[in-house]
């Protein structure tokens, strides 16, 4: 088929939207992967989202690759270039590029024109044709298929051939054989592309250097890497989607580093545990014991563990856990991304409880926070949650790289040690002896006659010992008050932004809605309209945070869920007057975009009849 | 209720053992059960256990779910970690326990509907997993704490206090046991404290899952004509089929019987199971017997007790996820985390 070249083509370098419409188990995830690996090599930032189903083989799965000069890591919305390859989705697929923006397709088998659009170029290729001319065993026909398309986007987009065989030579090193094969099938899509098609099209990839030492790594396998370096021993925890990936991580690299040189033997443990209550109690049972434990899971599997979190709460254990949130409420949504457990993790289980939870932007975050999380949570003795999301734990991304302090040493907290209780130190399980709140704590196994005691969820006195007395009781929930008043004091601190120009408008925002945010503040400055950002990085929230929304008039509360979740806790917690909290908020599933926050907010100071540009007197 | 500590006044010749611990050392507070509750001969069997095992009392972790079961750790064992942990899920904290700490004796105390209702899932996968773990269900027949509804090892037919017949069948959680690949099944009567115990013995010695269902009458709901749980009942019912003497490696000293009906079965650590047999055709290595005769006695309303089931070459779940012999809770940061350079090369693969 001719293509057709109108004047109105998108014409873009470095800077657009690549949407691969696949069906899923049909291998086309690697292909997708190295296409957009090889832009990375070119020194050109991207970010890549998969929007895949609960399902392993046959349904429709879509890979969306920004690239992006600017860096902006946010999901963009719209496509410019469509790789359409799922007959199932073709109508749609269509319909979703941007007038202008191109389709490469598979036109082995004619299609009538009616099914296409006349204000986008069409690239035909017979990439099934090719594969069946090239090949005889069906199962490459299918897998060369994917990497021909590559080939053929390698030279639509003026690409260098030579980074993408390197990726190759790299994921294949020691295989030559299916190097060879991938090349070739890659050279084939290359060739015919150049052959038919008018290459290079408007959108194209040219060689920068935006990526610098950044590395390209998701936040599932950041945690398992943060749980590894945080010291986590055992790990417990239940198959469920987004956060499977987080165990798989944690194996493999204490497979990695923790596999004792001289005997092969683990210094960990993983459980696969018969359900959440299980995982959770186990990981409860490891850390009272005085192992760093652990468990990843998500909104179902929280709902599941709520008693046992007030349990780990009210006999103060140390836990932590990883919560990959997906949407809810119920299955709800398994495959997409929501900000929507705040509520449940912050306040698990009955009576008055209360949580620590952690807000990572990022997966260099995944793996900090992570690791911080087990000394907060020994230290605090109490539970930890790292709240990140479907978006950031199943989508590679580009982030900071890794580093360590070699000199740091794990923060054990307030264990009191066999010689200490043998010298006659005072102990009292749940005695506030330094009046922050946090007691000490004996593991099991210690010491012969001293220091034992016995945990439960019911409640004792500071020794202890069973006591349904309500002075007992009051001491204890004003201790535990009073702990996380310390704790405060050791959680991450908020990151600020201020506005080019003082403002009277503030946002804040968690998690993985920081790069659209970064990216809408710039929207909003080009306009004139001027914010000041808060990324809140921690609950219980300390008066950094109270201290920010006090100085603005308005505070925008940025969310990926229906109800403002983090604005009910601001709420409560900061006893804010709600009116001053404005919510922009995005949970249709699909990760929010900075276009979205940008026109909600810019809407919303138009219709509050505030001019957004007036400056303040300094 | 509040906590009563137990005086520790002693009398200048009360024995000690090899450790230099009487066995005050080895009590805990004092019970709040009913008078004449099995639970607390249960207690002092443990007590006595741990006390001629010479078991230096924090090297022991117990742990309980909820009921009136589950409070006894709080009676015994004073000196070692207890947990009284949630309804039905005694079994994972003392897995995670036991992961975290190899070293450790544990101990889980539960009850019939601790493991029976609520928390049956749990005790099946502690059971399958090969945790190495003592577990005791002290096992009435009903919810005690609650005031005396039927629990799920209430047999079919059996009444209860008012007079209401139960028409639910039971769960046998011996015969679970056995099914699930537990490697030392036992079932004894509180009121019988010289079977039980060398069982209890038996099984902090063992390596691996060790359970022992304790009939164990609730004098306050399940002492009546009518329950199949009560004192009359398991003692006019109690069909042993062997006694079991347990005998510590130090200690070789063979008890004279008549040839043919002693079994003798050496654990992993050297000590010594001496089966008196009392059915002389039960063969306690054989799993799939045992749970033929265990159905076929409980079909003529009786209750086989004794060591049913023993597997001398069990493992236990250490083992199957070869875990380094040291603990996991005392290993260094140095063991533990790669460092600094260990993330520079990994960074490099991921540009």
């Amino acid at each position: 088929m001719k293509s057709d070249t109108s004047p109105k083509t998108i014409q873009s370098c470095n800077d657009f939207v690549i949407k691969f419409a696949n069906v899923n188990g049909s291998g086309s995830a690697s292909a997708n992967e190295l296409f957009a690996r090889a832009v990375m090599r070119m020194g050109v930032p991207i970010a890549p989202r998969n929007i895949f189903p609960s399902n392993i083989q046959g349904m429709p799965t879509w890979y969306e690759l920004r690239v992006s000069a600017a860096g902006w890591l946010g999901r963009r919305g719209g496509c410019d270039l469509m790789v359409a390859l799922n007959p199932q989705t073709w109508d749609r697929d269509i319909a979703e590029i941007a007038p202008g923006g191109y389709l490469l397709y598979d036109s082995t088998k004619t299609l009538p024109r009616s099914r296409f659009r006349s204000d986008v170029v069409v690239l035909g290729l017979p990439f099934t044709e090719l594969c069946n001319n090239e090949y005889t065993d069906p199962r490459q026909r299918l897998l060369f298929k994917n990497i021909m398309y590559v080939g053929a986007l390698t030279a639509l987009l003026n690409m260098e051939f030579a980074v993408v065989e390197k990726l190759i030579a790299e994921q294949y090193r020691g295989k030559d054989k299916l190097i060879g094969a991938n090349v070739n099938a890659l050279k084939l899509g290359y060739d015919a592309a150049q052959e038919v098609l008018p290459c290079p099209i408007g959108l194209q990839v040219e060689r920068a250097n935006g990526v610098g030492d950044k590395i390209f790594i998701n936040g599932n396998n950041a945690c398992g890497l943060g749980a590894v370096y945080g010291g986590a021993t055992v790990a417990a925890w239940y198959p469920i989607t987004p956060s499977t990936p987080v165990i798989e991580a944690f194996t493999g690299y204490c497979r990695k580093y923790r596999t004792d040189p001289d005997n092969g033997k683990a210094r960990y443990a993983v459980v696969q545990a018969e359900d959440e209550l299980a995982s959770i109690g186990m990981v409860i049972g490891a850390s009272w014991n005085g192992a760093r434990a652990f468990t990843a899971t998500s909104g179902p599997g929280i709902s599941l563990m709520q008693e046992f979190f007030g349990l780990a709460y009210f006999a103060e254990v140390p836990v932590v856990v990883f919560n990959v949130q997906r949407g809810g409420p119920s299955t709800g949504m398994p495959t997409r991304t929501q900000q929507s457990d705040l509520i449940s993790c912050a306040y698990a289980s009955h009576g008055d409880t209360k949580h620590v939870m952690l807000f990572p932007e990022n997966p260099y975050e995944c793996f900090t926070l992570g690791a911080q999380a087990f000394d907060l949570a020994e230290r605090l003795q109490t539970p930890v949650f790292i709240l990140l999301d479907l978006d950031i734990g199943m989508n590679d991304s580009l982030c900071q790289p890794f580093d360590w302090d070699d000199q740091r040493r794990y923060d054990r907290g307030k264990v009191m040690s066999a010689a200490e209780l043998e010298a006659g130190k005072n102990f009292g399980r749940y005695l506030d002896v330094d009046g922050d709140g946090i007691p000490w704590r004996t593991i099991p196994g210690t010491h012969p006659t001293k220091g034992a005691f016995f945990s439960r969820g019911t409640t004792r006195n500071a020794y202890a010992k069973y006591s349904e007395a309500g002075t007992d009781y009051v001491y204890n929930m004003e201790r535990l008050r009073r702990k996380f008043e310390t704790a405060k004091k050791l959680l991450p601190a908020p990151v600020v932004q201020r506005a080019a120009q003082p403002t009277r408008h503030g946002a804040i925002y968690y998690g993985s809605t920081s790069p659209a945010m970064a990216e809408a503040f710039a929207q909003l400055a080009a306009q004139d309209i001027h914010v000041d950002l808060m990324r809140v990085r921690a609950f219980p929230f300390t008066d950094v945070i109270t201290d920010f929304i006090d100085a603005h008039d308005v505070v925008f509360v940025v969310e990926q869920n229906e109800s403002g979740q983090l604005r009910m806790l601001l709420q409560t917690e900061g006893d804010i007057d709600p009116k001053k909290l404005l919510r922009v908020l995005h949970y249709d599933g699909t990760p929010i975009t900075a276009s979205f926050i940008s026109g909600r907010i810019a809407a919303a100071l138009d219709a509050h009849k505030v001019t957004p540009i007036r400056k303040v007197a300094s | 209720m509040t906590y009563f500590a137990k005086p520790k006044l002693l009398r200048p010749d009360t024995p000690k053992n090899a450790l230099g611990y009487t066995r005050r050392d080895y009590e805990g507070a004092i019970s709040s059960l009913c008078a004449g509750c099995g639970h607390d001969s249960i207690s002092a069997a443990v007590v006595q256990a741990c006390f001629d095992l010479d078991v230096e009392p924090h090297r022991v972790a117990k742990l309980s779910g909820i009921g009136c079961s589950s409070k006894t750790p709080d009676y015994f064992l004073g000196n070692s970690h207890g947990f009284n942990t949630t309804h039905g899920r005694m079994p994972s904290v003392l897995t995670g326990a036991a992961l975290a700490n190899r070293d450790l004796i544990y101990l889980g105390v539960s009850g019939d509907g601790d493991s029976a209702s609520i928390g049956i899932g749990q005790f099946a996968h502690a059971m399958r997993r090969g945790v190495n773990m003592t577990y005791i269900v002290e096992n009435n027949g009903v919810y005690g704490l609650t005031k005396g509804q039927f629990s799920a090892t209430a047999d079919k037919g059996s009444k209860n206090k008012r007079g209401v017949v139960n028409t639910d069948s039971p769960i046998d959680l011996v015969a679970l046991a056995l099914q699930l690949g537990a490697t030392y099944v036992a079932r004894s009567f509180s009121g019988d404290k010289e079977q039980l115990i060398p069982l209890i013995k038996g099984a902090l010695r063992h390596r691996g899952p060790a359970f022992i269902d304790v009939i164990s009458p609730c004098v306050t709901f399940n002492n009546h004509a009518g329950s199949t749980k009560s004192y009359d009942y398991v003692r006019e019912h109690n069909d042993a089929v062997n006694r079991l003497d347990f005998i510590l490696p130090r200690d070789q000293i063979e008890a004279s019987y008549a040839p043919g009906e002693l079994r003798r079965v050496v654990q992993h650590d050297g000590s010594i199971l001496l089966l008196r047999k009392v059915k002389t055709d039960y063969d306690p290595a054989d799993r799939v017997g045992a749970m033929n005769h265990l159905q076929e006695r409980h079909a003529l309303g009786e209750i086989v007790t004794g060591l049913l089931f023993v597997d001398s070459t069990s493992e236990s779940m250490h083992r199957h996820l070869n875990t380094v012999e040291k603990p996991l809770n005392q290993l260094g940061d140095a063991y533990l985390c790669p460092g600094n350079s260990a993330l520079e090369a990994l960074n490099a693969s991921l540009r």
